[in-house]
């Protein structure tokens, strides 16, 4: 058997269609939405500064730009969701396998979750965080997570892959939105914001008392929370499942499954401080902020630079 | 008809006279007077306290960090062994304190123990709380509407006001509420299921742990390297590693004989940016299950991918790892074979150039070969070999041989995929003087001194195959799917009293959730919306 004969047996040809230059296109809408963000965020920087004024004229405007922020998110979301459908059609697979695609598929739900609890007027006022989050997002996707569009590895390839990592990510957005409303409450309830005597921590507190009342944050953050929980749990049991498929155990306290348990019990001592006493309020904000930094730390450092089966971060 | 809204945004029920409300509030816990059965009961309730249990969780989080900081003897052996040879002073220490073996150490159990304890002490009262109100009335109506967290008076004639407890009753329980009429009060209440639900979580939990604990012990994992054409038959001595649970015995395993037919991967051949990808494994394997207890005998063939294990009786067969394995026949030099097979390689890199041992206890003077395997060679300009594609395009074996003592004798376990060359001398390759060999498909060359020669006769690929059993993991599901379900139950399901209570000026509602109730002032809104509405007052006016 000649090395040519030999090669033409092992060498299967198989279809799949990657489309770099359509991988590329969906990173420019990437990038165009980005200027979008930038704006939605500048206005409603403005806005709450504006609404901070003493100047009366002044606020009674502010409401204008509060508008155009909204309209700049939209905007925003849509090309985002333009480009993150094209980066799915250039690979011909769900976006979410690598470090850039969860990025850009989990900010996309981040901001399309909050333009829908617009709805429940106490949220506006973290507008400013959303899109300044997705900023952040996004910027260092583009920057340090984009790789080509590449095919799964055969572990990936399966249902489970949509429904878990889907999931999960839902979650984490839910995690999003009431940590940005923990955080706010942590600065409404801090007594060095309530004493404030300089200047500029007085604005800062006067934007403060446009957000609802400590008590409404609180119980939004909780709504959020538990939503996130929910899919959380879920996320866990069947990432269980699939590693029952893949990886021949359910639970092996692989890194990521590691980190998994500890948000997890973070999130089930959240729940817990919610019903005892001493531990509502502050507390619980601080535990829902942990919460959230054990997500980011797990997404980031943890896919990043620890060892594990998951490797995927195609970096 | 007026009506003003009041409410109370004093959460603390328990002042509220007389009676408790709110039966989930918890009790603080005083220090006990100094007798031992009074320190028992102390420290029991301290246990199974919400802070103990809120505190315990949240060290449970924090005991699962180092686990995912340090090699685990469990996950990656091969860390913990690299670990110590590069941290030998530390290592130790570390390993003292069990921090290789995080989540089976002294510690963590103590942690997760103490933590169900407090959970069965804390859920077994709760259920028997539970069945109680499950059985019993709402709770009479409170002294003061105006305390409870939601409230509202409304105005109405006497008249229409008469008419109210009845019509509210009618109403709460279309509504799917629990309710009593008293007099001029009506109590309702609905939701029991938040506490059903909440309840199933804990001893759901309860349920994952015992089966995985149970599951665990009985379960066993076995990992065996099989080349295509040979068979392996599922006893101890057929694996090249094996990890029994703590209640294994060796009858558990079922004799089946698994055969891989074949092994097919494909490579990305087309798309630019993902050239040399893996894109399918699959492993053709033929299984003969002899009759055994409660299993009949049976032959089965199949594809095993790496999401899609073969399902035998008593056990899977999962796709864990692949490689080539090149043929090599070794022979003397009077032309007696002295080594021949295919031998699996190690892949080192993605483009598959693998790294094989050869061992030839059987020559004149013993003798081992390092060899390198490149599908698809490539040289660089350092004049390093490299592979350019996974699949064997323009396949290479190089080799380095060493003779002297293999060391095989001394009956210790030998790793077959190293050579230990401390007590041998290099005779071809790196400094020896000789070039080391190489072989393309189908070659043959003359080992070095008297050592005879060597022949590339073929290429195969081989399979990492494992065997896993865990009975657990089915109840493991089915108690995880169920807390899933009663912890969904418990944040959603709204638990909540409503009261109404006809007044001389018309009527007053109020209610009063356990935990956050979005829904709890729209509520109150509506029942009052419900009995100042049109249809009310002319059902009541008609009679009259
Ligand atoms: C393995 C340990 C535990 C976990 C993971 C856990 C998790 C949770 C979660 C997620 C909730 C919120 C969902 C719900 O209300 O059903 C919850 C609620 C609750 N847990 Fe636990 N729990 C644990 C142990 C305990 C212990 C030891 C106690 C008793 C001291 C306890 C008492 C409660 C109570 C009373 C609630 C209801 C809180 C409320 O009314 O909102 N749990 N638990």
């Amino acid at each position: 058997m000649t090395p040519i004969t030999l090669a033409s047996t092992l060498l299967t040809e198989v279809g799949i269609d990657l489309n770099p230059e359509l991988a590329g296109l969906a990173r420019l809408l990437i990038q165009a939405s980005m200027i979008f963000y930038t704006g939605a965020f500048l206005s409603f920087a403005f806005h709450l500064s504006r609404l901070s004024s003493m100047d009366k004229s002044a606020r009674q405007n502010a409401s204008k730009l509060e508008r155009v922020g909204i309209a700049l998110l939209i905007g925003a979301a849509v090309i985002h969701a333009a480009g993150v459908v094209l980066r799915g059609v250039s690979a011909s697979r769900v976006p979410w396998a690598n470090m850039y695609e969860f990025a850009i598929t989990g900010s996309l739900v981040v901001v399309v979750i909050f333009l829908f609890a617009l709805i429940i007027k106490d949220i506006r006022l973290i507008a400013t965080f959303v899109a300044g989050f997705n900023l952040l997002i996004l910027g260092t996707a583009d920057t340090v997570f984009w790789v080509n569009v590449k095919s799964l590895m055969p572990a990936l390839q399966s249902y489970w892959l949509v429904i878990h990592v889907l999931v999960a990510v839902l979650a984490t957005a839910f995690f999003n939105i009431a940590a940005a409303l923990s955080i706010a409450y942590v600065f409404k309830t801090a007594k060095w914001v309530q004493n404030a005597k300089g200047k500029a921590t007085a604005s800062f507190k006067r934007i403060l008392d446009l957000f609802a009342d400590a008590e409404k944050l609180e119980r939004l953050a909780y709504r959020f929370n538990i939503i996130g929980f929910i899919l959380w749990s879920f996320t866990l049991i069947a990432g269980a499942i699939w590693a029952e498929r893949a990886w021949h155990r359910y639970w092996g306290w692989d890194t990521k499954e590691v980190w998994t348990f500890i948000i997890w019990t973070i999130y089930a001592g959240y729940l817990h401080a919610n019903a005892t006493r001493g531990w509502t309020g502050k507390r619980s904000a601080w535990l829902s902020i942990i919460g959230f930094l054990a997500i980011l730390f797990n997404f980031t450092i943890v896919n990043m630079y620890f060892k594990g089966l998951h490797v995927y971060s195609g970096l | 008809m007026v009506i003003s809204k009041s409410q109370s945004k004093e959460q603390a029920l328990n002042s509220v006279a007389g009676e408790s409300v709110n039966d989930f509030e918890e009790q603080p816990i005083n220090a006990p007077a100094l007798s031992l059965g009074g320190w028992a009961r102390w420290i029991w309730r301290q246990l199974t306290s919400m802070r103990t249990a809120l505190l315990l969780l949240l060290l449970l989080a924090a005991a699962a960090v180092p686990g995912s900081i340090f090699p685990q003897r469990s996950a990656d052996p091969n860390g913990v062994v690299q670990y110590f040879d590069n941290n030998p002073t530390v290592a130790p220490i570390l390993d003292s304190i069990q921090l290789f073996d995080v989540y089976t150490s002294a510690w963590f159990s103590a942690i997760y123990i103490l933590l169900f304890i407090s959970l069965i002490g804390c859920v077994v009262p709760r259920t028997g709380v539970h069945a109680k109100a499950l059985r019993s009335a709402p709770p009479a109506a409170p002294k003061l509407f105006s305390r409870m967290p939601a409230s509202l008076q409304a105005k109405l004639p006497a008249a229409l006001a008469k008419a109210v407890p009845e019509a509210a009753a009618a109403l709460l329980k279309k509504q799917g509420y629990r309710v009593v009429r008293d007099g001029k009060d009506v109590s309702a209440e609905r939701g029991y299921l938040r506490e059903t639900g909440n309840l199933v979580f804990h001893f759901s939990l309860i349920g994952v742990l015992i089966a995985v604990g149970w599951g665990g012990g009985l379960s066993y994992s076995g990992q065996r390297v099989l080349v295509e054409g040979e068979t392996f038959v599922n006893n101890l001595a057929s694996y090249d590693s094996f990890s029994p649970g703590t209640f294994f015995s060796e009858d558990y395993l079922v004799p089946f004989a698994v055969k891989l037919d074949k092994f097919e991967v494909d490579f990305d051949f087309t798309n630019v940016t993902n050239v040399g990808t893996p894109l399918d494994f699959r492993a053709y394997v033929a299984a003969k299950v002899p009759a055994s207890d409660g299993v009949d005998a049976q032959e089965k063939t199949g594809v095993i991918r790496v999401n899609e294990p073969l399902e035998l009786p008593g056990s899977h067969v999962y796709l864990t790892g692949n490689g080539y394995a090149p043929s090599i026949t070794i022979r003397d030099q009077d032309g007696n074979i002295t080594y021949s097979g295919a031998t699996p390689f190690l892949p080192q890199s993605s483009t598959y150039t693998s790294l094989g041992v050869i061992k030839v206890p059987d020559a004149a003077e013993q003798f081992g070969i390092i060899a390198f395997f490149y599908p698809t060679v490539d040289e660089l300009e350092s004049g390093a070999l490299t592979s350019l594609y996974p699949a064997p395009i323009d396949p290479l074996l190089t080799m380095n041989v060493y003779v002297g003592d293999l060391g095989l004798e001394s009956g210790a376990p030998k790793n077959v995929y190293a050579l230990d060359t401390s007590e041998m001398t290099q005779v071809a390759g790196g400094k020896s003087g000789v070039k080391g060999l190489r072989l393309a498909l189908g070659e043959t060359a003359d080992l070095p001194g008297e050592l005879g020669t060597v022949t590339f006769d073929g290429l195969k690929r081989f399979a990492s195959l494992d065997v896993s059993y865990n009975p657990g993991g089915i109840w493991v599901l089915i108690f995880a799917l169920l807390s899933l379900a009663g912890v969904t139950t418990s944040l959603l399901v709204p638990r909540r009293r409503v009261w109404v209570r006809q007044t001389a000026s018309g009527f007053e509602v109020a209610a009063l959730a356990r935990g956050d109730d979005p829904m709890l002032e729209k509520v109150v809104a509506d029942v009052a919306a419900a009995l100042t509405s049109e249809d009310f007052v002319s059902n009541n006016t008609k009679g009259k």
